[in-house]
């Protein structure tokens, strides 16, 4: 039986400092941070980096060559109420959403962290001199080569052999492009033109080189190694997905992690597809990206094709048949799967046989309808710099210019939800005991990080709480407890610490 | 795409899908129409200097 699917995002958003001579991103994304850290919270928490370990390699070694990514531990962390991670990453905000237990629900609180990212843009903006302005972007690259990530993190099984997860993720993760995609004017693969790629399904494909690796930000790979599962190791990995993007589309963001939610519970049961590998995974993963019109097929390494389409039709034929065996406990429920799978099979059928019904639904046929109307109406070129603004003003979160909040894309949150998560932690994972231990004990918390928090209550020396099992430290496990704690020194006790 | 696989497509198990038959006459034109909107939305909202801001759109790489 496949261990619970909590699940993660974690994205780096694109910061331009406007009007300002010198412009140092890593100065302007601490502005921001600490805009909304001061303006909208009692106290920061700062992260703990005791148990941070990113280059760890799933696959039993260090290679020799790879680039293990570096802790800055010096920039701007904090850690919020509802039980994310917001910080300075490289030269970016970064938030990371709190652990959730299926993939409605993380899809409320990537709705959240945009939220969180436009107080954090109009608070930091009141606070700049006249003429200047921050402004924030939800994408991953930005039209000159340089990418920056939308990173999902799925709990697998520890026992599972990490080849037979490489293996049977790779062509999901080739295929699903096409209904993860965000978009893209142009190319930003060497050597390739307007001509050749004027628009894409996704703003990443560009830049993976490699089939698979430790590295993030050079030879970027299709399934990352990073082997840090912030919980008892000797139980889980911690599946860090790099080859994604950050989606507008709420209905996206749902799918993609449903969806991928699902397919590695197959994988821990065993009973993914075997078939479907690609011969030449990086090749194909740029290819399907440049084929718009869904009309290739890739050669498989059994010698058959197949389409992006193909294999993700025999992905959800393995689902339907994992779930008639296992349900859908590990990915949130009979509804929410249920739900997935439905909705899955609706947006294959609807790429398969009338893609523009999605342009409510799916960023990159969303823009391909607003682009090409614009181009028809302004006679312009794909080269134009009209349209690479456009393609930037897409991701937009400023509410007066964004255009992806303007073209009526289905909702999967409601603004209720919404506002719930931005200051309320999940209530079924172990966020709910970080958010509401920094909601109440705010002066006697030192630090926090994913799996432990360190509090000092006072003579005694620091103590740390561990919180190693990810399904642990729910409302239903220490609702009354924190309630009837009105101290963190009581807590401890309690706790038995 | 003669060559291209034929695989079986599983038919969902929900009663809602195939439900809804959309009249598409009458979508063809409130789609154009509701484009043209968001269009002329687009143009009022699209940044002034757009290949000014495109240039100075310039991020450092990450993660």
């Amino acid at each position: 039986m496949a261990v619970h699917k909590v699940l993660g995002i974690e994205t780096e958003f694109g910061i331009l400092h406007r009007n300002d001579g010198e412009s140092n991103p890593v100065a302007a994304s601490s502005m921001i941070i600490n805009a909304y850290v001061n303006g909208f919270l009692e106290r920061r928490i700062g992260w703990d980096f005791e148990d941070e370990h990113p280059g760890v390699d799933a696959r039993g070694f260090n290679e020799f060559d790879a680039l293990a990514p570096e802790i800055e531990t010096h920039l701007v962390n904090a850690v919020l109420t509802n039980g994310a991670r917001y910080y300075v990453d490289h030269a970016h905000p970064e938030l990371s959403t709190p652990e959730c237990t299926d993939a409605k629900q993380c899809t409320i609180y990537d709705r959240a962290a945009e939220e969180i990212l436009i107080r954090s843009m109009e608070k930091a903006n009141e606070l700049l001199p006249d003429g200047e302005e921050l402004v924030i972007h939800k994408n991953n690259s930005d039209g000159k080569g340089n990418s920056y990530g939308c990173h999902e993190n799925y709990l697998v099984d520890r026992a599972v052999p990490f080849g037979r997860i490489v293996q049977q993720i790779m062509p999901f993760f080739i295929s699903r492009q096409i209904f993860c995609g965000a978009g893209k004017v142009g190319s930003e693969a060497p050597g390739l033109t307007h001509a050749d790629v004027p628009f894409q399904i996704t703003q990443r494909a560009d830049f993976f080189e490699e089939e698979v690796g430790l590295e993030t930000t050079l030879k970027r790979p299709i399934v990352n190694t990073r082997d840090e599962p912030h919980a008892d190791s000797k139980k889980y990995r911690r599946l860090h997905v790099i080859v994604g993007d950050a989606n507008m589309s709420e209905v996206q963001t749902y799918l993609k992690l449903g969806t991928t939610a699902i397919v590695l519970a197959m994988i821990d049961d065993d009973m993914a597809p075997n078939d479907c590998a690609f011969e030449t995974p990086v090749k194909t993963l740029r290819e399907i990206s440049y084929d718009v019109d869904l009309e290739m097929s890739h050669r498989l390494l059994n010698g058959q094709r197949a389409s992006a389409l193909d294999v993700l039709w025999a992905y959800y034929a393995a689902a339907q048949l994992w779930s008639d065996r296992y349900g859908f406990e590990v990915v949130g429920g009979d509804d929410i799967g249920n739900d997935i799978l439905r909705q899955w099979h609706d947006v294959l059928s609807a790429l398969e046989s009338d893609p523009d019904s999605l342009t409510d639904s799916i960023d990159w046929i969303a823009k391909r309808r607003l682009y090409e109307g614009f181009q028809q109406r302004h006679n312009l070129e794909w080269s134009d710099p009209r349209m690479a603004a456009l393609d930037l003003q897409y991701h937009d979160l400023r509410p007066d210019k964004g255009l992806a909040r303007r073209i009526g894309l289905t909702r999967v949150s409601t603004d209720e939800q919404v506002d719930n998560a931005i200051g309320n932690p999940p209530p079924t994972t172990r966020a709910y005991f970080r958010g509401r231990c920094l909601e109440r004990y705010p002066d006697a918390i030192v630090a926090a990080n994913w799996d432990s928090m360190v509090f000092d209550v006072g003579s005694d020396p620091l103590r740390r709480v561990p919180m190693l099992e990810p399904l642990r430290g729910t409302e239903v496990h220490v609702a009354n407890l924190l309630d009837e704690c009105d101290n963190a020194a009581e807590l401890l006790r309690r706790l038995g610490t | 795409m003669a060559e291209r696989e034929q695989r079986r497509r599983p038919a969902s198990r929900s009663d809602e899908s195939d439900a809804e038959e959309i009249d598409a006459a009458n979508t063809g034109e409130e789609l154009k129409a509701e484009l043209d909107d968001l269009l002329d939305e687009i143009d009022g909202v699209l940044e002034s200097n757009a290949e000014e801001f495109v240039k100075n759109y310039v991020q450092k790489g990450g993660e």
